[in-house]
């Protein structure tokens, strides 16, 4: 135990020694999740929409009026067919389309129920629902307004383009650069620093000495799990603070879910140490093997669902896949365990295979 | 009286090139054992058989009673290695390195200091310091400080002084003949034949072999033909001449100097200094000489080419 002690106590020193490392560590996450969140966010700010009035009654006017009226959308283009709605988007002339059905007003009277559609470009996710939610909040103002509670207008969505149909991914980014955070901070700065002692020599003494293959293991991982964790907790408080994005499920399962990725990625980062034999060759290795697949093929920044169906299967042996769906499913459906279960079970699998592998692999001697 | 490392018939191939070619090899308990060699011989390889790095082809070993290809567990509690590179933490100062090292093995600088004051004291003065931004000769200190401070039974240091000046070079070996006054069996290796001589025992090392071993002074005076020294400061121009006259066996320049060989004891000084007067007009002396090992180690090579 004090080999170990002494052990870890050296790793901190080298963790706080170095400048660089400290940055990846500290400065890096901070940035990213910022950079994430403001190049996603987008304020409703003249947001060009367009009308589809089948009813053309005093109703449908004045409702439209009210919206032009409002001060972050602007009413550009009024048309008469949805083909015309669908070129407007292609275009990009327009943001979101809103559809009145026939006949508004009367049935609007009579049967106090109407239907207003809403046709978003999903492209940009945060701006359809930002958008989605105002045209909504308009109209049932105005509903209210007309007709003191009894009537309603049902607001169906729709949204429209090639991707991310189902607009989920709208927080997403917090999700997303929490396992691409965790991914380099594990994965790559353990597998470098545990190469590190390869390439300057100091593997050789610490073979002659007296401490076990898996005090030096754990010795190394340990220290980035924790300041991981540390990371991890970070991220969470602000993207929640700075762009309001919910924790809505347990934070506790967000916690142990998320150290159950950690423990994925450090025992990665140990098969990538086996593997490589310079510092160079880690850091590629991290960066090709796990970092892209992490932010491309984990449905961070592309939709699984959309993919070439070999990248579809593929995408089953990315960790960070299951991690997000987890990470989605506790912070913003507010899922408990029961529903995310089977990816955390395969986290652990996985977690349990590396370590394995890298424990059998772990050379005590020079060669073979 | 015991041995401390005993080494039979040792192999070692790396693909097709063998490293350890049959090596056998004794130091006795207590021994300050020298392995002479240039780079290649196949030095570091037996090194690191000895301390369970690598694993031998086939041969037995024994250090310290032990075997190192099973029981490298015990073994590595009573070994001290010092690698070839220096291999210690940069970024660490020299305390922190002296104490991880001390830790790992169950032990405390304060504990072992008697041991390690020689070395230790030159470089305590700097132990706030980065080991990365210590001289050479610090650096190697501060290594060999490490590797003793747990009080090992025997030291195995690669090397020590390759790329040392001289006068830390000196320092190095006079520590080690301190250190050796506590019991501590040192094996240490080293490509300059003339630190040879302050050990007990050397053996020469080529292509993974022993050519010869013994003390030093049994090793020079299995040197039979009669050496002269020669000094000039025209010392290529006298080489060229020196290696037509067919009684040398061999001239080869040794630092500022040549050293003459004489075949079966052929000639003698004026008839050397004649020969080479009729060729030039250059000042040069020649005197008796006394073999040292490197005259050894060459003669065995020119014997093996010439075979």
């Amino acid at each position: 135990m004090k080999r170990f002690r002494a052990f870890l106590n050296k790793e901190f020193l080298h963790i706080f020694r170095d400048v660089r490392t400290m940055m990846i560590l500290f400065l890096i996450p901070v940035f990213q999740v910022l950079i994430f969140g403001y190049v996603i966010k987008n304020e409703v700010k003249d947001a060009k929409v367009a009308v589809l009035d089948f009813s053309g009654d005093a109703m449908t006017a004045a409702l439209v009026s009210k919206l032009d009226a409002a001060n972050d959308i602007e009413i550009v283009k009024t048309f008469s067919s949805y083909d015309q709605i669908e070129a407007s988007f292609r275009a990009n002339e327009i943001k979101a389309a809103i559809v009145f059905e026939n006949n508004f007003a009367e049935k609007f009277n009579s049967k106090k129920t109407v239907d207003l559609q809403i046709i978003l470009d999903a492209s940009d996710p945060n701006l359809a629902n930002l958008l989605n939610s105002y045209i909504s909040a308009i109209a049932n103002n105005y509903a209210q307004d007309k007709n003191i509670g009894a009537a309603k207008i049902n607001v169906s969505v729709e949204p429209r383009m090639l991707y991310n149909e189902n607009l989920s991914s709208a927080y997403m980014f917090v999700p997303g650069t929490m396992a691409l955070i965790l991914m380099v901070i594990t994965a790559l700065m353990s597998s470098i620093s545990i190469v590190k002692e390869k390439e300057m020599g100091t593997m050789e003494i610490l073979l002659v000495s007296p401490l076990k293959p898996i005090q030096i293991i754990f010795g190394k991982l340990a220290p980035y799990a924790i300041l991981s964790i540390i990371n991890a907790v970070s991220i969470i408080i602000i993207g929640n603070l700075i762009f309001g994005v919910p924790v809505l499920g347990s934070p506790l399962l967000l916690l142990f879910v998320s150290f159950v990725f950690i423990l994925m990625a450090l025992s990665l980062g140990l098969l990538v140490s086996n593997i490589a034999n310079s510092q160079q060759v880690a850091m590629f290795i991290s960066m090709f093997g796990l970092l892209l697949p992490t932010m491309l093929l984990s449905g961070f920044i592309f939709p699984i669902k959309n993919m070439p169906l070999a990248l579809q299967y593929f995408s089953y042996i990315i960790p960070a896949k299951y991690f997000l769906t987890a990470l989605k499913s506790i912070m913003l459906k507010g899922l408990g365990i029961s529903y995310i279960w089977k990816e955390v079970t395969i986290l652990i699998l996985m977690t349990i295979a590396f370590i394995g592998i890298s424990i059998k692999k772990f050379k005590i001697r020079l060669d073979s | 009286m015991n041995n401390s490392i005993e080494i039979y018939n040792l192999k070692k191939s790396f693909n097709t090139v063998k490293a350890l070619d049959n090596l056998m090899l004794t130091v006795e308990q207590g021994g300050f054992y020298g392995l002479i060699g240039p780079d290649g011989a196949g030095k570091t390889t037996l090194m690191r058989i000895i301390t369970a790095l690598l694993l031998p082809d086939s041969g037995s070993i024994m250090v310290g009673g032990l075997n190192p290809v099973k029981d490298y567990k015990e073994l590595r509690l009573k070994l001290g290695y010092m690698p070839g590179r220096f291999s210690l933490y940069q970024d660490l100062t020299v305390e922190e390195n002296l104490s991880f090292f001390a830790k790992v093995f169950d032990t405390s600088i304060e504990e072992n200091y008697h041991l390690i004051a020689p070395v230790y004291s030159q470089i305590e003065p700097f132990k706030n310091r980065r080991a990365g931004k210590l001289s050479g000769g610090m650096k190697q200190k501060l290594a060999l400080s490490c590797a003793l401070i747990h009080k090992p039974e025997i030291l195995i240091l690669d090397e020590p002084t390759t790329g040392v000046d001289a006068v830390s070079r000196r320092d190095f070996w006079e520590m080690l003949s301190q250190i050796r006054e506590n019991g501590i069996t040192i094996l240490v290796s080293t490509p300059y034949m003339e630190e040879a001589v302050l050990c007990d025992k050397i053996s020469l090392m080529f292509d993974g072999k022993i050519i010869n071993s013994g003390t030093p002074t049994e090793i020079t005076s299995k040197f039979k033909e009669k050496i002269f020294i020669l000094k000039t400061l025209h010392l290529r121009e006298i080489l060229k001449i020196a290696r037509q006259m067919p009684e040398l066996k061999s001239v080869n320049s040794f630092g500022q100097n040549l050293h003459l060989v004489v075949r079966d004891n052929l000639v003698e000084i004026t008839e050397i200094e004649s020969f080479i007067k009729k060729s030039c007009d250059y000042d040069f002396k020649i005197e008796p000489y006394q073999a040292g090992i490197e005259d050894c180690f060459i003669d065995y090579l020119e014997s093996v080419e010439n075979v």
